[in-house]
């Protein structure tokens, strides 16, 4: 039933149903200002499935019939938002920011990667200045995993914040898409991880990039997020935030960085 | 406030460009072909022109040579915003000494990325 229109919003109870699963998957909650979204957001899925209603999409979940559905309703609902160089400056800046630190070759974690355009704009930009590094790029949701992996990206998608040069070198045309090259797409390894609940991938890293994240997350989980992502840094190491989002009275790890604007500083501890 | 010069010959686009580049808080002129583009930029150079490829008179490509031959100091930045979408097309817009290059359809946030890229937002 491709193309079936909805007959009104979702019910406060199927609303209720929806922003616990999110939770118990990711550890997102669904704040009233995002309950609209959900509407948009499960409309595609719930034609897929031949249904008319959000509601009828809840009851086929607790059906239990279906075991990837509650998986393709969580992956629908969270907000994948992104771009290329997204705040610009803030991608040259960090790799900037360790350089002067004498961090020449940098272990990077994007938290949060969604479709992956934050871990490649890192790996143009090391790879634009002749220097090499290692990139890390996780998400929760295992379908934003596999576009970030596939590298391919809508006229759309590939217009935002991506300097036409850069597309040119670094993309191949492939219909109405364009794909990330294989060398570029090398530089990155790609896995699912869920930040309230996984360890952080293995090592420490030189600079974590977990941007328009935390402000999903309630106040405890955001600080125990920050304290894995302190823990996953070196002393010294660089923590870099949404344009909108702090540390600021949630974590006794970092401190605003005095030599770099906008980017916090793991302490030595 | 920053000037956009559209060039295209469709009403439409010129309209739904102008829309957004207003809400940039861009001063927007219009012109509907390279020809008529050319007199407003000796004239009235803007700080970045928005071009169409195929154009009535003087197409997008012909506009840009014969921009780049005048004297004008500094040049607009040029971003052109075509239906021309492969790659072949776009390298020889920048080869030709296009800053940018909007593939057709845009949306707001497509625009107005690319005129930061270009230095202009």
């Amino acid at each position: 039933m491709i193309g079936a229109t909805l007959p009104g919003g979702a019910s406060n109870a199927a609303i209720a149903r929806l922003a616990s699963l999110l939770e118990a998957h990711t550890g997102q909650r669904l704040a009233a200002s995002r309950a609209w979204r959900v509407d948009i957001a499960l409309r595609p899925l719930v034609a897929e499935y031949g249904l008319l209603t959000i509601d009828q999409l809840v009851a086929r979940l607790d059906a239990g019939e279906d075991a990837a559905i509650g998986e393709r309703i969580v992956d629908a609902m969270l907000n994948q938002e992104t771009s290329f160089f997204r705040d610009p400056g803030t991608i040259e800046g960090l790799i900037a920011a360790l350089a002067e630190n004498g961090v020449m070759r940098p272990r990077l974690w994007s938290a949060g990667c969604a479709s992956g355009q934050e871990p490649l704009s890192l790996a143009m930009t090391l790879i634009g200045q002749e220097r090499a590094g290692e990139i890390v790029a996780t998400d929760v949701s295992p379908g934003a995993i596999a576009r970030a992996r596939a590298g391919r990206y809508s006229r759309f998608e590939i217009q935002r914040g991506l300097p036409v040069r850069q597309m040119l070198r670094w993309f191949t045309e492939c219909g109405a898409h364009w794909v990330a090259r294989p060398e570029l797409l090398a530089q990155i390894s790609y896995r699912r991880h869920n930040l309230v609940d996984d360890p952080p991938p293995a090592g420490r890293f030189d600079a974590v990039l977990c941007r328009n994240v935390l402000l999903y997350l309630s106040p405890t989980l955001r600080a125990r997020v920050l304290d894995r992502l302190a823990a996953a840094l070196r002393p010294g190491g660089l923590l870099v935030l949404g344009a909108g989002e702090t540390v600021s009275g949630q974590s006794r790890h970092f401190v605003p960085s005095a030599q770099f604007r906008g980017f916090y500083t793991r302490d030595s501890g | 406030m920053k000037s956009c010069l559209v060039v295209d010959d469709s009403k439409v686009i010129r309209k739904v460009a102008r829309h957004i580049l207003e809400g940039l808080d861009f001063a927007v002129a219009e012109a509907a072909d390279g020809r008529e583009a050319l007199d407003h930029c000796v004239a009235t150079p803007p700080d970045v022109i928005l071009l169409d490829w195929n154009m009535p008179v003087m197409s997008g490509m012909e506009f840009l040579r014969a921009l780049r031959e005048t004297a004008l100091a500094p040049l607009p930045k040029v971003v052109f915003c075509t239906t021309e979408n492969g790659s072949a097309h776009i390298r020889a817009a920048i080869d030709a000494g296009a800053d940018e290059y909007v593939m057709k359809p845009f949306d707001r946030e497509t625009l107005e990325s690319k005129l930061q890229i270009v230095g202009v937002v």
